[in-house]
């Protein structure tokens, strides 16, 4: 299995490491070039502004955007995830526009916002939860919601794309991206 | 601050959480900016955090005397003006001014040697604070000392505000060459290191593991092009902050996002090559050997 992983800035690496030892092959995706025969698509943390930026700068966006609505499986985890949103409640831009739900970007606040915690994911169980500036979801839509901290929705699945509020990355957890690796097989 | 009964739990979570945003910023660029229309045009050029100071190194450099803290209303200004994460800058030992950037809420404190030592001995207890500290180092132990103490970022120290690259060259291969030796050696040998090393048996343990420092490490002073910024990314850095390279330029707007993209492709020679084109100005740099003040020197 051939895992594309957004590698234009943010927490890639962590990504990667989790998803090799689970057996995936993984392709760091810096260029246009590098995106061809996927079988998934992770979108990591980092910075959404940056991000955003650079794959239109390094004509990234339309095959990314053509892959996604094409279905295929994708893992994005806090800039990823407002990444995908259709609409960002504080901000105007909007990136690729996949995914039908409404986020606040650093809807916590600052970095002392930041906080860890375990709650329950759907058909996973308790999770450990990291969350570091991170957005949560304001409106769902069609979207199922997979977890919910303090009644914030911080994960949700629709079709193809898994939106994630935190960092599934961080910390010893292997089991959401076994889910995701799950649906890249199918 | 951080509750003395707290326990340790709780602190190794905040110093996960604040590893951890050093994890998102990787493959980025954190670039100085004074005003927040600079931290704008940072922004808009893809810079993944923004320094705010009153005055860049080279600047702080030409004016000489003592160099402190910056005026929160000025860095309040900044955090007002741009999402990305603000980082503000203390003097080594001034836990006071730490105390006061964290009361601010900023999102990373730079405790740097680009402003003038407070303390000829120690260094912030940086345990102490829940709001994230990233530190120079010229070397293995430094680093490893600076992280015992908290910091939860390594930059290499750099020579700052001279726009000469070697500094940071000198400092980034000591590191991975410490590091390689580390890694090669047996067992029984570690505690030798760390005895030398001045460091945690434990620290020197994980690197000779892993390979790495437990933290996120990028490169600092001296990054004035693209070209700077690929060879350092290319040397192992995992980021680059830029000091006074982009608004000591003559276009910054288009230099910081050429130094951008550099970072992100930092092998592909052909795309910095048209990265490098028509950027205008670089900053006047200044060579080692004619400066008087050497920064690198404060806190080891």
């Amino acid at each position: 299995m051939r895992i594309g992983i957004l590698a234009v800035q943010g927490a890639f690496a962590l990504h990667k490491e989790i998803l090799e030892d689970l057996g995936a092959e993984c392709v760091e995706l810096r260029q246009a070039s590098d995106i061809h025969n996927l079988d998934g698509l992770v979108l990591p943390g980092g910075e959404s502004t940056v991000q955003g930026k650079l794959i239109r700068e390094l004509q990234m966006y339309d095959k990314l955007k053509e892959l996604i609505d094409n279905g295929i499986p994708t893992l994005a985890t806090c800039a990823g995830l407002i990444l995908l949103a259709k609409e960002i409640s504080n901000d105007e831009n909007v990136y690729l526009a996949t995914l039908p739900v409404t986020v606040k970007r650093n809807a916590y606040g600052r970095q002392l916002g930041s906080f860890n915690k375990v709650d329950m994911f759907k058909d996973i169980g308790d999770f450990e939860m990291t969350f570091i500036r991170a957005p949560y979801i304001e409106q769902v839509g069609n979207a199922k919601v997979l977890a919910k901290v303090d009644d914030k929705v911080v994960a949700v699945q629709y079709k193809n794309q898994l939106g994630l509020a935190f960092h599934p990355e961080m910390g010893n957890d292997n089991r959401i991206h076994k889910y995701f690796l799950q649906m890249c097989s199918r | 601050m951080l509750e003395k009964k707290e326990n340790l739990n709780m602190v190794n979570k905040q110093v996960e959480l604040n590893r951890g945003l050093a994890h998102m910023l990787k493959g980025g660029v954190i670039m100085d900016v004074t005003t927040p229309e600079q931290a704008r045009i940072a922004q808009e050029a893809g810079a993944c955090a923004v320094m705010a100071l009153e005055r860049i190194p080279a600047d702080i450099r030409a004016a000489g005397g003592v160099s402190r803290m910056s005026d929160p209303k000025m860095i309040k200004g900044i955090q007002e003006a741009v999402s990305i994460p603000v980082m503000a800058k203390c003097r080594i030992g001034h836990f006071a001014e730490a105390q006061i950037l964290e009361a601010i809420e900023i999102d990373y404190i730079d405790e740097s040697e680009v402003l003038s030592p407070a303390d000829d001995v120690y260094h912030i207890n940086k345990r102490e604070f829940k709001v994230p500290f990233v530190c120079g180092a010229r070397d293995l132990g430094e680093a490893l000392r600076r992280i015992n103490e908290g910091a939860t970022m390594i930059r290499t120290k750099g020579e700052p505000g001279t726009g000469d690259i070697v500094q940071a060259v000198r400092h980034m291969r000591k590191m991975n060459s410490e590091i390689a030796r580390l890694v090669s050696m047996r067992e029984e040998e570690l505690f030798e290191a760390a005895k030398k090393l001045q460091v945690p048996y434990e620290l020197v343990l994980y690197v000779h593991e892993n390979g790495k420092l437990p933290v996120v490490n990028f490169a600092a002073g001296g990054v004035a092009t693209p070209a700077d910024a690929a060879l350092m990314m290319q040397l192992g850095a995992e980021g680059v902050f830029v000091g006074s390279g982009v608004f000591k330029s003559g276009d910054p707007a288009k230099r910081a996002a050429a130094i951008v993209q550099a970072v992100t492709n930092y092998k592909d020679a052909k795309l910095i090559a048209e990265l490098s084109e028509d950027l205008g100005e670089a900053m006047v740099g200044i060579n080692e050997s004619e400066i008087q003040l050497i920064m690198e020197e404060r806190g080891q």
